[in-house]
């Protein structure tokens, strides 16, 4: 075991890297679209159901159908880690779309009434009020986009761009245990790590959820 | 001064939430909305502030139709407070305070300095400027509401129930340094209730409101009770209007017995005053145990509270006390029942 990581340490690490941009650039790009689909369920109110509707039947279509599909889309190749990523931006879109409506719906109300009552443009209301009383909300979204996101980047090993999934496959090919228990320590580091460090993002960010009852 | 014109408002599907509705608002002055649930009030003062836009009519500001003006420029104008606050869970309570001048530009360290003066004006301690509202009690962020309101110095305030989902006993602090405020600053305020006693003790003018968003009665609070328009007022108002009547007149002629010689035989109660002369409570039946004075008054105080003072006493006689707070006076029910008496006849006449 140590062996073989003292063998493949390079491979090993440049396995790491791939899998963290692999895993975290469609969660970027997933908020990036998400934001704006959030807010316009919002304003138009009939595109609730749509968006919803569409991130669930995105949501479910198996992760190896994409890896198809995307290429005969848009112009990408089926084994390029740009497939991958852009069927990873498709997956965290979909979560990420409907937890960003509901946190933003959830916080109409009184609140966003007194700030339209006290002159705040639309625009103004929607970074000064609206999202940072959403952040709750959608940082726990984000918080289950990244760890999945993480978690279903090894799918890609099979059309050869796994991060650490290659791990996997190369243990499976040469029947050894070793490999594939690294592959397994490091995704879940990986994500635990992603998942403290957005806790630790939002703590800073939102201070007032924690200032508490008198 | 702001002024409805025959404004009317009706929402889609047909429901008249305001019907013809025309009413001027004095300036300096609290004009009090208030009616039952359903009858136009809260439409028509956020019709002001153009949060609910009217049908018909025009709604003017000193002469300025609001419609014809940007309307976030406009409220920023119009201090506005709500029942609940709606304080900005996520800033503290100084960078609540100063939200409309940071809408309008003023630097953040100078919203923020006159953020902290205004907490001291509205009875609180600058060292809140600093909590989130979370972290206050309801009362409190009331107040908070009231200084985020009144924080880019609007000549027009709007009020929609901003008192009534607080205890009693807040509630009755809250109305006080309202009325402290308002009677420092003047501005044009415009005040809804559904609480006719609010309206009573805080209105200049008290708009009732009758469902279907018609006015049934404008007028000072004592107008609305001597001569109310018809029935519907003289029921809103309520049968204990000749009670209320009563905050009107001060005890100024009301006369008193002297407090030295003051021992009623018939109740056995004495008044015990402390070594400066001020009340500390009654002795009943010789028992050194005192019984709580209710509460004492002064000439400018109301017969309301006079009347209710002598009520509530064990020894069924209100205690009045000079401007340091020395006993000088005591009068019993009834002696104020024969005063009311002696008034009526007076006005007869």
């Amino acid at each position: 075991m140590i062996a073989y990581i003292q063998g493949n340490q390079a491979r090993i690490l440049s396995d790491l890297g791939q899998h963290v941009w692999l895993s975290l650039l469609p969660v970027l790009v997933g908020v990036v679209l998400a934001l704006p689909a959030g807010y316009l369920t919002v304003r138009y109110r009939w595109l609730y159901q749509p968006v919803v509707n569409l991130g669930g039947i995105l949501y479910s279509v198996p992760s190896l159908a994409l890896f198809v599909v995307i290429p005969a889309i848009i112009p990408v190749g089926t084994l390029s880690p740009l497939n991958i990523v852009v069927a990873l931006s498709v997956y965290s879109f979909a979560l990420l779309a409907r937890t960003v409506a509901d946190a933003l719906i959830s916080v109409q109300g009184e609140t966003t009434w007194a700030a339209a009552a006290m002159g705040f443009r639309p625009l103004r209301q929607l970074f000064g009020v609206e999202l940072p009383m959403a952040l709750p909300v959608m940082m726990a979204g984000l918080r289950v986009a990244t760890v999945s996101n993480i978690s279903l980047v090894s799918v890609g090993a099979i059309i050869g761009v796994g991060g650490l999934g290659d791990l996997f496959t190369r243990g499976l090919q040469l029947s050894y245990l070793a490999p594939i228990i690294v592959g397994i320590v490091l995704s879940v580091l990986l994500a635990a790590v992603c998942d403290s460090g957005i806790v630790l993002v939002q703590r800073w960010l939102t201070p007032w959820t924690r200032a508490g009852a008198r | 001064m702001i002024t409805f014109d025959a404004v009317t408002k009706a929402f889609p599907g047909g429901n008249v939430a305001v019907d013809n509705l025309s009413l001027e608002l004095p300036t300096g002055q609290i004009t009090v909305f208030v009616g039952p649930s359903g009858c136009g009030k809260t439409t028509s003062l956020r019709m002001i502030n153009r949060t609910i836009e009217p049908t018909s009519g025009t709604i003017s500001i000193d002469g300025e139709d609001v419609t014809s003006q940007d309307a976030a420029l406009l409220r920023r104008r119009i201090g506005y407070v709500i029942q609940h606050a709606g304080l900005f869970p996520h800033r503290t309570v100084a960078d609540n305070i100063a939200t409309v001048p940071l809408l309008n530009g003023v630097n953040k360290a100078q919203a923020r300095e006159q953020a902290r003066e205004l907490l001291t004006r509205v009875g609180l301690d600058e060292s809140l400027a600093s909590r989130y509202p979370a972290q206050l009690s309801g009362g409190q962020q009331q107040r908070v509401g009231v200084a985020r309101a009144l924080a880019a110095d609007p000549p027009v305030m709007l009020m929609d129930e901003p008192f009534s989902a607080v205890d009693p006993i807040v509630r009755d602090g809250l109305q006080r340094e309202f009325l402290r405020l308002q009677s420092e600053l003047g501005k044009t305020i415009a005040f809804v209730t559904h609480d006719i006693d609010e309206a009573i003790k805080l209105g200049d003018r008290v708009a009732i409101f009758r469902e279907g968003g018609h006015l049934a009665q404008v007028g000072s609070p004592q107008d609305l009770l001597d001569d109310p328009a018809d029935e519907f007022v003289a029921d809103f108002v309520g049968r204990d209007r000749g009670f209320r009547a009563l905050s009107f007149i001060t005890a100024e002629k009301l006369e008193v017995e002297q407090v030295s010689a003051y021992v009623d035989r018939a109740r056995g109660a004495s008044l015990v005053l402390d070594d400066t002369g001020r009340p500390t409570g009654w002795s009943v039946d010789g028992q050194e145990v005192l019984r709580a004075l209710p509460g004492t008054f002064t000439t400018r105080d109301a017969l309301r509270l006079v009347t209710d003072l002598a009520i509530t006493s064990p020894a069924g006689a209100a205690v009045r006390v000079d401007e340091a707070g020395v006993a000088d006076g005591v009068v019993a029910h009834e002696a104020i029942a024969r005063h009311l008496t002696a008034l009526r006849r007076e006005t007869e006449r």
